[in-house]
């Protein structure tokens, strides 16, 4: 079969089920729209306001988590890379937050926040910052050394060493870490909708659902599902057009697997 | 170096690396001692509520239940998980097929699928069950597909001329190969599933970590809601602790185990360059 054969049988047949099972009885139709009727409340959520002013509040939600991930956890994550004692210093402190799920902050936040975007912020910003922390620290601490004896023996200042091969050596790293910090920070802002009702995407899923609306429920969590496919496509290809000069053009992180 | 001084310079490490954590703890204690507002209560209330309350009657009305849940939910993601995921990496059409599909349904937030969990599986532990394996099954999945393609094609070409038996081939040479890249999987599941654990929890039940703390929460008992965040943290670091020893102990044969914790910073190590040092589990992270 040829190249968009396989995938597009595998989207028909999905189709085909979720359109069958709820007639046949299989799942519940009173809680179980078809698939037909799910693409059909889509179509119609397409030209509304309400489509777009909720995808623009949870991008919005997500867009300064993802800042204030970066502003932190990156110069932490070099610091930590690029000396020893800083990293002995906040290692152990690190390794045990990060275990904690930043869910648990939801009770304390709600209490903090309220309904408030910044809940979401700080939820999307904790659960991002961990990826972007570590994939700075491994990235400044996988620079070759050589390469930086070798800018000094050339008489590059510190600064030009910093910008010319420290940054250029872990723009991979933190590529990567960029890319799942922003799928990890725009599940964590739909979570945090649905939970809180946090005006978005997520409080629209809760707001269909309690009115029994399913077909329309459905229709938003398969939107936030393509949200997320298209961030993470998105910084994939970002990715393959900025860093296609570095040597290790990954493997297949982003595309097929 | 002498033993003496070995010991003396890891004791030194364990304490810098102690000085962090005492000083945010004295930080907090010294300002909050006094507080009266109930969003920042005393930490001595926090913790005397820890040693009362969590680590007294709540340990088995509310922290047992959720360890049970969390460990059944796991160990069905990991099983599923591996086992789809084998049969997906080694049939190439299957996996062209499911790709579209898996990749749209692990972007999906897994708690905005709990009402579906909640029609099939009932409003017991068999619905929260469902949604952490639910959310956990994707990075284990994904991983073994990629660990499972990444086998050595030559290596499998060795044990086909062997005509090792199909059973053999695959217990013997392709899951260990692929091992590590399952273990990095299962490795974010366990974070997913512990996640998935509080907020099933918290949505809906009787009992369990999320809805205590959301009953506390409600009730502005805040202090002890703070002492439930520091619980669910100490079972994070235990399962994770737990897993790592675990997959020390069944990875030993592999060189990638042995710079799990402290980032390889040999030259000349055989990474390539832009990778981390151990098959770290990228785009399946987002799977909660």
């Amino acid at each position: 079969m040829r190249a968009v054969g396989w995938p597009l049988l595998g989207i028909a047949v999905v189709l085909a089920a979720f359109e069958v099972a709820p007639r046949v009885g299989v799942l519940p139709g009173s809680s179980f729209p078809t698939s037909s009727e799910v693409l059909v409340a889509m179509a119609d959520l397409a030209g509304t306001a309400e489509l777009w002013g909720a995808l623009g509040d949870t991008l919005g939600s997500w867009a300064w988590a993802m800042l204030l991930a970066a502003a932190v956890a990156v110069p932490l994550g070099l610091a930590m890379g690029s000396s020893r004692v800083v990293e002995r210093l906040l290692r152990p402190t690190v390794e045990f937050l990060r275990p904690v799920p930043s869910i648990a902050l939801v009770p304390v936040l709600v209490l903090v926040y309220g309904t408030e975007p910044a809940l979401t912020v700080a939820l999307g910003a904790v659960a991002a910052a961990f990826p972007l922390l570590f994939q700075a620290m491994y990235g400044v601490a996988d620079v070759d050394p050589v390469a930086l004896d070798m800018g000094r023996a050339y008489g590059l200042g510190r600064f030009r060493r910093a910008w010319r091969i420290t940054l250029p050596s872990c723009a991979p790293y933190l590529a990567t870490g960029l890319r799942i910090a922003g799928s990890v920070a725009l599940i964590l802002v739909v979570t945090g909708e649905y939970a809180v009702g946090v005006a978005g995407l997520g409080r629209e899923v809760y707001v269909a659902q309690s009115a029994g609306a399913y077909d329309e429920a459905y229709a938003w969590v398969v939107l936030t599902g393509l949200l997320g496919m298209a961030v993470n496509l998105g910084f994939g290809a970002l990715e393959r057009r900025y860093l296609w000069w570095h040597a290790s053009r990954r493997p297949p992180v982003t595309g097929g697997w | 170096m002498t033993a003496g001084a070995r010991v003396g310079s890891a004791l030194g490490r364990a304490a810098v690396g102690l000085l962090v954590p005492v000083a945010l703890v004295a930080l907090w204690w010294w300002t909050s001692r006094d507080s009266d507002s109930y969003l920042f209560p005393p930490l001595g209330e926090i913790l005397e509520s820890l040693r009362d309350d969590w680590f007294g009657d709540r340990l088995g009305s509310d922290v047992a239940p959720s360890l049970r849940r969390f460990g059944i939910g796991f160990g069905l993601a990991a099983v599923l998980g591996v086992a789809a995921g084998t049969v997906i990496g080694l049939t190439p059409w299957l996996r062209r097929a499911t790709q579209p599909v898996v990749e749209l349904v692990r972007s999906i937030p897994a708690p905005l699928l709990f009402p579906i969990a909640l029609v099939l599986f009932g409003i017991g532990d068999g619905s929260k069950v469902a949604l952490i394996v639910l959310g956990a099954v994707w990075p284990v999945l994904l991983n073994t597909v990629d660990g499972v393609r990444g086998v050595d094609p030559q290596v499998l070409d060795v044990a086909r001329s062997f005509r090792l038996p199909a059973r053999t081939r695959l217990g013997r040479v392709v899951l260990p190969a692929a091992g590590p890249m399952i273990a990095a999987g299962l490795r974010i599941g366990l974070s997913v599933a512990l996640l998935l654990t509080v907020v099933s929890e918290m949505r809906g039940g009787t009992n369990g970590l999320g809805f205590r703390i959301r009953a506390d929460q409600r009730s502005f008992d805040t202090a002890s809601a703070y002492a439930g965040v520091l619980v669910i943290g100490m079972v994070g670091l235990a399962v994770n602790l737990l897993f790592v020893a675990v997959e020390r102990r069944v990875m030993r044969w592999h060189r990638g185990a042995r710079g799990l914790l402290e980032p390889d910073r040999r030259p000349g190590s055989d990474r390539r360059p832009g990778q981390a040092p151990r098959p770290e589990p990228t785009a399946p992270e987002a799977a909660p």
